[in-house]
């Protein structure tokens, strides 16, 4: 999070309360605040005739936007209570939500034991958030994650420990949707990074490969390229090889996610200037360690905010599983809408989802934002 | 001074598409011969000895750099590379690295030195170019002349016979010429074979045993400092000499 320095006008009030308590020095203190405020909206929002225009058709926008929004969502809202309550009320029907909160976090898991994909979830969550401390990028992050990945493969899947199985095609919600963009982007990346290296090789065969497989994935829609990978992949194989639903989904995204982040990395990769691939060809790099030490840490950094573009995208891109009949939070939500009873509230289900979604690529955003801050340190006096 | 041929071009030709960027050059170094090259832009000073650690491929001709001689051969490029260090015009050094670990890097890889050994070598070295008090900092930290101290250290570290320097001084402010210029001078007096692209001449008086001078990708004129500058033998040369010397 960036800190904003507090406005002085807030300071100024502030310093007032805490020097003055006196009942008089308030209202001088605000009066005396307003006046400013007054000040600068004359000389910002009110300076030219157009200007003027301008604020008042906004003001009067927020107007007749924010108050009822403000009333629908939560003064009019219902947050407990039965449908005919949620019908009875003018405002938004958040009962659902609570109603239907399972089913939207984990789908058709079986009901007792949604503790598990909860775990799972909570469990993956974390190591991400810690993953993205720096001071944890340490050789044991990795056996870590070997640790979480088996808890959570346990956990999901059961059949051990006392656990009852689960079969995968009974997941679905939250943990479909985190597991499959973040695994999707993790493969994904590594890959790219061939790509985008295979793209720039001197070796003919290497070169049109990459430019082939990555033109050919960017011109087919994400949901072709599911569809490809989940009817007709098993097609080729031979009889008796039965390649999970979800792996084929998982793998078709990040095909899909790799040869867009391939172009995003080849930018950087030409932002680097020539003068350091000479530095370190004239040290007798070889040239996996000019692209690994010199090249590629440079070339990334610079890439961030297209590459978490990308993460971002891969994320929102996993409801499109839907369409091979996987169960991500999105679907879970749409199925939880199906309920005659509650049918009218879909509306509500779908606010819900989407600031879950945003909520996850939000945080990324953020993240990324902090992150090319702190990678890019050295390029400050 | 031993006279044995470190350095050998025969009759080296190269084009860029139509442009015929060095023609029929012909070259001898010995061993810790200090040569000073030449001549107007463009006339291929610094395409020939980029050639010569193979950053340039040549298209005929040979290049035999410490026996070796350069071709497509991966394993020959890589023992010429191992001998000859490279300053460049613009430093190039690695930004997001420490200028400590600008100088480790290639030795710890390529040569697979310990760790600590070749950082207490690369503290010398930059001792040796008067700032070790810089070893922890970023390069963007650092003034031009700094870090173009901190890329001869750099070259330094891996231990070369030879050194080429491309135009070492040419992107610096006028007031740090001098500081790297000393650190030259002080290497050219400790025996290393050094090929030098400059427009300082001065420098090139003091330190050459040989000047070379180019003009549109043809090696015009080779000779002692003091028959260069004193009785140049071509017309060209003169042309050149009265330019760059007037002021």
């Amino acid at each position: 999070m960036s800190k904003q320095p507090p406005s002085p006008q807030l300071f100024a009030s502030a310093a007032a309360f805490e020097e003055e308590p006196s009942q008089a020095a308030i209202p001088a203190a605000f009066g005396r605040n307003s006046w400013k405020s007054l000040g600068w909206a004359k000389k910002n929002l009110f300076n030219t005739r157009l200007n003027t225009v301008l604020t008042l058709a906004c003001l009067y926008f927020l107007w007749r936007t924010i108050p009822p929004m403000v009333e629908w969502a939560l003064v009019n809202a219902t947050w407990l209570g039965t449908p005919d309550e949620c019908r009875a009320a003018t405002g938004a029907c958040w009962a659902i939500i609570v109603e239907k909160h399972r089913l939207i976090f984990f789908g058709t898991y079986p009901y007792e034991q949604q503790w598990r994909p909860f775990a799972a979830c909570l469990l993956f969550v974390a190591m991400l958030a810690a993953s993205g401390y720096r001071p944890f990028w340490r050789p044991w992050l990795a056996a870590a994650w070997v640790a979480t990945l088996t808890a959570m493969g346990v956990l999901m899947w059961g059949g051990v420990f006392g656990l009852t199985l689960v079969e995968n095609d009974k997941w679905g919600g939250l943990p479909i949707t985190l597991m499959l963009s973040v695994f999707s982007i993790v493969l994904a990346f590594p890959l790219a990074i061939l790509l985008a290296l295979g793209r720039q090789s001197d070796l003919p065969a290497v070169k049109a490969l990459c430019v082939g497989f990555i033109e050919l994935m960017r011109g087919v829609p994400l949901v072709s390229v599911l569809f490809m990978a989940s009817v007709m992949f098993p097609l080729f194989m031979p009889d008796g090889v039965v390649v999970d639903k979800l792996l084929r989904a998982l793998a078709g995204l990040t095909l899909f996610t790799a040869a867009y982040l391939a172009e995003a990395v080849r930018g950087g990769l030409q932002a680097v200037p020539k003068g350091q691939y000479e530095a370190a060809d004239a040290l007798c790099l070889t040239y996996w360690q000019k692209m690994g030490l010199i090249i590629l840490p440079q070339a990334l950094r610079m890439v961030i905010p297209p590459i978490v573009n990308q993460f971002i995208s891969c994320f929102k891109d996993t409801s499109l599983v839907t369409i091979v009949g996987l169960y991500d939070l999105l679907t879970a939500a749409t199925v939880a809408t199906t309920d005659p009873e509650w049918r009218p509230f879909f509306g509500e289900v779908y606010v819900f989802a989407g600031l879950l979604f945003w909520g996850f690529c939000y945080s990324m955003s953020r993240y990324s934002q902090w992150l090319e801050v702190a990678l890019n340190r050295h390029n400050r006096r | 001074m031993s006279a044995t041929p470190v350095i050998e071009l025969h009759k080296v030709e190269k084009w860029y598409g139509h442009y015929h960027a060095l023609r029929d050059v012909n070259l001898t170094i010995n061993r810790g011969e200090k040569v000073v090259v030449c001549g107007p832009s463009g006339s291929g000073k610094s395409t020939m000895i980029r050639c010569i650690n193979r950053l340039e491929a040549h298209q005929a001709g040979r290049i035999i750099v410490n026996g070796a001689e350069l071709t497509d051969d991966v394993k020959a490029v890589e023992a010429v590379r191992r001998q000859v260090g490279m300053v460049f015009q613009n430093f190039n050094l690695f930004p997001h690295l420490t200028i400590l670990q600008n100088l480790t890097l290639a030795p710890i890889w390529v040569k697979g030195a310990p760790k600590a050994e070749i950082e207490e070598v690369a503290m010398m070295h930059l001792r040796r170019v008067r700032i070790p008090e810089q070893a922890h900092k970023y390069p963007g930290q650092l003034s031009g002349g700094q870090q173009q101290r901190v890329a001869i250290a750099r070259a330094l570290c891996m231990r070369p016979d030879i050194l080429l320097f491309d135009e070492p001084t040419s992107a610096l402010d006028p007031e740090m010429v001098k500081e790297v210029l000393d650190v030259m001078s002080e290497l050219a007096d400790e025996g290393i074979t050094m090929i030098c692209v400059t427009h300082e001449m001065g420098f090139a008086r003091q330190v050459a045993d040989t000047m070379v001078f180019m003009a549109e990708g043809s090696v015009i004129e080779v000779g002692p400092p003091s028959q260069f500058f004193e009785n140049p033998q071509s017309e060209r040369t003169r042309q050149f000499l009265g330019q760059i010397l007037q002021h």
